[in-house]
């Protein structure tokens, strides 16, 4: 029902009464306040709750030894990702860098994602969902419209390239500064021919993926379906974030040695932070 | 019936351009719409790592992930067309004497050779070099260089993900055809790696025609 809001201090107490308004997909603040934690999270280390609906964004800051969980609620989600170093923001992710590097095209646990300076920024320490895909990337206006008759930011159906324009903008970052992108929870396999097949998604809800900050940065994160994703309708549940303080990567951790490339991009970063 | 593949010299049109860009060089030209680009392997197996941008707004670029999505094929051959970020279509491979180009892994830099082999390869010229000077002179930068495509280098993915630059399937004289489908400004690394067989470990020629 509409109320008079003829004067500002109408206006005012009506915009008030929202105070206190809970609804599915939105941040937790203060983060104390944060419920249904995973076990192994430390409440009191917790830095980041937030929830994100279909077509929804985030981006954030996020210091070196956080570890930040992306879990996938109700098994059907899509996180379209891309990261920078935040100090520096030239810097940022590599997807050709990190198949090529790591000898293999599908990111499962103890994964890297590599900068396309030589660094690892972040570390795949957790993997329950194994569905993954470096080839295909975010969906744009176009594709979106395609299927579901619109694509714009603005429309119900947006499209996961204009959400990363969005997030980046804020950063002063713009749209060449958008990288190809990975998307989290939708796999796509390479046949022999090099077709790309949209993995069937057989996981359960309340799979995640968790990955350690090797660096300070910024990641955006956008839940959009993904562009080889077969339905005509819109469908990306939702995607849980959760990010919380943890120890520094020690100098026997098995990823930090898991391979001889590995190593020296963890060896990269360590110099980096020296000066 | 079949035809026999036309001769790296020899032209449907008189040629406007016609260069070669020296073993380990950069080298940028714009294509208008409707001109043709032949990249020709003078001695075979020579990556030629390449971005193309609007000519006009270079905001819009070459993407690897957009063109892989248009076909759902990673591989690159006759037919394909190499799609903007804006999901536009820049330019059409016309023909390919190859049949297999690779648009997934990536350019090499200093940096990645350091992960890739060894710090004793970080003062070792690469193709993020080339590709970062090149743009300098166009008034572009580092933040435009996305993932490329790498003409003639030949990248296998198998079942089980594994992913690597392995022997090429080019040859002396080998080329291919891309007809510019809005004017772009092209852009190549003549690729210098020595560290995998992308140029069989001895960078050379190609050469560059514009009809």
């Amino acid at each position: 029902m509409r109320t008079n809001l003829s004067d500002p201090y109408q206006a005012r107490e009506h915009a008030r009464a929202q105070s206190g308004m809970v609804v599915p997909n939105m941040p937790t603040l203060p983060v104390e306040c944060a419920t249904n934690l995973p076990e192994e999270i430390e409440p009191a280390a917790l830095v980041w709750d937030e929830t994100l609906g279909a077509g929804d964004y985030c981006a954030r800051i996020l210091k070196r030894h956080t570890r930040l969980r992306l879990i996938n609620s109700e098994a059907d989600a899509c996180a379209h990702f891309i990261v920078f170093n935040a100090d520096r923001p030239i810097e940022r992710l590599n997807v050709a860098d990190t198949v090529k590097v790591q000898w293999n095209a599908y990111l499962k646990q103890n994964a890297l994602l590599l900068s396309d300076m030589g660094r690892v920024l972040m570390s795949l320490t957790r993997d329950t969902s194994g569905r993954h895909d470096t080839f295909c990337g975010p969906t744009n206006a176009k594709t979106n419209a395609m299927k579901y008759g619109a694509g714009d930011k603005f429309s119900p159906f947006p499209n996961a390239r204009d959400r990363f324009l969005i997030a980046l903008q804020k950063f002063g970052l713009g749209k060449r500064d958008i990288p190809p992108s990975l998307s989290f929870f939708k796999g796509v396999k390479i046949e022999p021919d090099g077709t790309t097949t949209l993995s069937d998604y057989a996981g359960k809800p309340g799979d995640y993926v968790e990955l350690r900050v090797e660096m300070n940065v910024l990641v955006v994160i956008a839940n959009c379906p993904h562009v080889l994703d077969p339905r005509p309708e819109y469908v990306a549940t939702p995607v849980r974030v959760l990010a919380y303080r943890g120890e520094p990567t020690p100098a026997d951790d098995p990823i930090r040695n898991g391979s001889p490339e590995a190593l020296r991009a963890f060896q990269n970063v360590e110099d980096y932070f020296l000066s | 019936m079949t035809t026999e593949p036309t001769p790296a010299t020899d032209f449907p049109a008189p040629p406007v351009y016609d260069v070669v860009i020296p073993a380990r060089a950069p080298w940028s030209q714009v294509v208008k719409k409707g001109q043709t680009l032949r990249i020709i392997d003078l001695e075979g197996n020579q990556a030629a790592d390449f971005l193309c941008y609007n000519a006009h707004d270079s905001a819009e670029r070459y993407s690897a992930q957009d063109t892989v999505v248009a076909r759902r094929n990673i591989y690159l051959s006759t037919g394909r067309v190499l799609m903007s970020n804006e999901a536009n279509p820049m330019m059409t491979i016309v023909a390919d004497t190859v049949g297999k180009h690779d648009t997934s892994g990536g350019a090499c830099s200093c940096e990645s050779n350091t992960l890739r082999y060894g710090h004793h390869t970080k003062h070792q010229h690469a193709c993020v070099e080339n590709f970062v000077y090149e743009l300098g002179q166009h008034g572009l930068g580092k933040r435009d260089t996305v993932s490329n495509i790498n003409w003639f280098m030949n990248v296998p993915v198998e079942p089980d993900g594994a992913l690597g630059i392995v022997d090429g399937l080019s040859a002396p004289g080998k080329y291919l055809d891309l007809r510019a489908e809005m004017d772009v400004l092209a852009v190549i690394s003549n690729c210098p790696q020595i560290n995998n067989p992308c140029n069989g470990f001895n960078p050379t020629p190609v050469r560059v025609v514009i009809w």
